[in-house]
């Protein structure tokens, strides 16, 4: 029997004082998500269980139980909180897929200050813009990674710590930073846990959008109400379950799910840092006996690639539950999964923004392949009118997904950025950006972005972003960005370039281009195909029409041209 | 063959390690399944492979196995002739 049981049935008599009364919150009091995912699972009574077990590179494992977590995290806290790192000061967490990212990750919230977890891949641009903008106090991060921080440290002068992992002691450490070690330092039996409240911030996640900067959607404690229920319901997690997420932490799943969901739940939980590569993932699942699985739709349509004799090899039938998030998953994927695994893997819709789970396919309940599912008990949610923002009385029309605003996990600003934030709702509805329809049997059938953003391989790529970064190239005079369909990342970056006077196309050029933007920024952001034009597409006010190129590249209809510049 | 090979590692080690990245690279650390180069960067190194060498490799041979390591590079760039 599933954790949610009937979800007719949960829709009904739901609210989400359920949440608080399992965890033990009362309204008012103390709320910490470093402590409800380390201390109260230990007060439970399950201090020696596993927390995590990590698989590394070269098969390096380390394991801890929820008692080293809750030392360990202690330990991090009192160390941060030596440094003089004040509550509400941000620090960012920038590492590979290692233990002292998940530790760190509690270890920050525990002395109150504000995670900011960062995709390790980011290049030292994407790094300074999130940096700056947060007034990063610290950034913990691996030997490997730490020039990047020095190539931008000129232009943060907030940022004090720059504190290492990983140093081996082979080069003297530089200006701001400082060892520490995971595996050295003494486990911490109390720590003064900071008081947080439920609305004091905890996260700072940081997404792009068509214009602008990257914005950091910022989170609270009482985000752990949503993440809690959800994981138990959605992910259906179980006592006995070994739970793995693919995500990084350094997007929302990771942290989510990634951290939160398992560890608030008191389920013992699988990471593996290593590239991708189905055979050792397979492995991985067969090794540890992985019984619920919550991936992305790009892995699991590069599995597809890979075969079907592969999956043959391994002994996967220790899998329960299969769950999918970042962009929509396809009928194909679905029922391959439902051929190879013997079980559908269930599409979950959320955001940034929303920090838990909105939209999802839950257990016992009919999975139509390619289909959202529907809205979680507790989730308002609806098609509102593309201008009017009101409900679509009928089913099967198109317009903007919009969510009631007030769930625990909502995300409570945009750091330093209220005026983008309030524009996020309209008519009291939150409007998330994406457009769907509903069916007559309440599903929700996504159809794609509302505006510019790409997403691909599950990650959004602010265009603007991009552009800016490629006018920093000496060769580039304009661009325009745009997604374009791919396979296995649902779209991947195109970029549309005019090269300055003096300069020619050429597959150099292209390479360099591609090089310059992917160590930049970061891979994702990275054009996967440049295209070098004479002229982009403009209106007479000298705007860029991207919708135009946008629409070539997915064999749509280009609409109204009634605007552009003349020839 | 060996020195194709030392290209595509010098290559490799100068456009996706970071400065302070001091990891051995060898022709058979694996570079995809050890998350030096990720799915999306496998593009560039194709691109540049490609480029270098005045081929096109069809993208169902442009697997994360055939571009795993230096040396199962090389194995693939001798199906286009390339030593």
């Amino acid at each position: 029997m599933s954790n949610i049981g009937s979800y007719e049935e949960r829709l009904k008599d739901f609210k989400w004082e359920i949440s608080e009364t399992e965890l033990g919150y009362k309204k008012g009091g103390h709320i910490n998500i470093g402590e409800y995912c380390s201390d109260r699972i230990c007060r439970l009574g399950k201090g020696e269980k596993l927390a995590l077990i990590w698989e590394g590179h070269g098969g390096v494992h380390k394991q801890y139980t929820f008692n080293q977590l809750r030392v360990l995290t202690n330990a991090i806290a009192q160390y941060l909180a030596d440094l003089g790192i004040k509550p509400g000061e941000r620090v960012c967490l920038f590492m590979d897929k290692v233990p002292e990212l998940y530790f760190g990750f509690l270890g920050v919230l525990k002395m109150g200050g504000i995670c900011q977890p960062l995709f390790s891949a980011f290049g030292a641009e994407s790094l300074l813009t999130r940096l700056q903008d947060a007034e990063t106090t610290a950034i913990i991060t691996q030997k490997k990674h730490v020039s990047k921080v020095r190539n931008i440290l000129n232009e943060l002068p907030h940022l004090q710590h720059i504190i290492v992992v990983d140093d081996d002691k082979t080069k003297p450490l530089r200006e701001r930073e400082k060892a520490f070690s995971m595996d050295e330092v003494k486990p911490l039996e109390t720590f003064d846990i900071y008081p947080s409240l439920a609305e004091t911030p905890s996260v700072l996640h940081y997404t792009s959008g068509t214009t602008g900067k990257p914005k950091g959607a910022q989170h609270v404690h009482y985000s752990l109400i949503s993440q809690y229920i959800t994981a138990k319901y959605v992910l259906d997690l179980q006592d006995d379950d070994i739970y793995w997420c693919t995500a990084d932490p350094g997007w929302v799943t990771g942290t989510s799910y990634g951290i939160i969901g398992p560890w608030v739940n008191g389920v013992t939980q699988c990471v593996l840092d290593a590239g991708f590569k189905a055979e050792t993932w397979y492995k991985f699942i067969q090794d540890h006996r992985i019984s619920m699985w919550y991936s992305a739709p790009t892995a699991i349509r590069s599995l597809m690639k890979e075969g079907n004799e592969v999956v043959q090899k391994f002994d996967l039938s220790s899998l329960r539950h299969l769950c999918s998030v970042g962009e929509p998953l396809n009928a194909e994927a679905v029922i391959w999964s439902q051929e190879v695994f013997g079980k559908p893997f269930h599409d979950t819709f959320w955001q940034t923004e929303t920090g838990s789970m909105m939209i999802c396919n839950y257990p016992g309940m009919k999975v139509k392949p390619g289909s959202m599912g529907k809205p979680f008990p507790g989730i308002t949610a609806t098609v509102v009118d593309l201008k009017t923002y009101e409900p679509l009385p009928r089913k099967g029309v198109v317009g903007l997904i919009a969510i009631k605003p007030g769930w625990p996990s909502m995300f409570r600003t945009y750091w330093r950025n209220e005026e983008v934030y309030r524009s996020k709702f309209k008519n009291d509805w939150y409007i998330c950006g994406d457009r769907a329809s509903i069916d007559e049997d309440g599903y929700f059938w996504f159809v794609g972005r509302d505006d510019d953003v790409i997403n691909t391989g599950g990650h959004l790529v602010g265009p603007f972003e991009v552009e800016s970064a490629l006018l920093e190239h000496e060769a580039v005079a304009e661009s325009a960005v745009v997604g374009k369909p791919d396979p296995v990342n649902m779209e991947v970056v195109k970029a549309f370039i005019s090269l300055k006077p003096g300069f020619e196309a050429s597959e150099m050029l292209d390479l360099d281009i591609m090089n310059f933007i992917r160590k930049r920024l970061s891979p994702l952001a990275m054009p996967q195909e440049i295209e070098f034009i004479d002229r982009l597409p403009k209106t007479r006010s000298g705007k860029i029409m991207r919708r135009m190129l946008r629409a070539k590249e997915w064999g749509q209809e280009i609409g109204d041209t009634s605007t552009l510049e003349d020839e | 063959m060996s020195e194709l090979k030392e290209i595509v590692l010098n290559y490799v080690k100068k456009e996706y390690l970071d400065e302070d990245d001091d990891r051995e690279v060898t022709y058979s650390t694996p570079l995809i399944s050890g998350g030096i180069v990720d799915s999306f960067s496998m593009v560039s190194l194709k691109r540049f492979l490609e480029t270098k060498y005045k081929i096109q490799i069809p993208d169902a041979k442009a697997t994360p196995e055939a571009f795993d390591t230096v040396d199962n590079i090389a194995v693939l760039l001798k199906e286009f002739g390339k030593e």
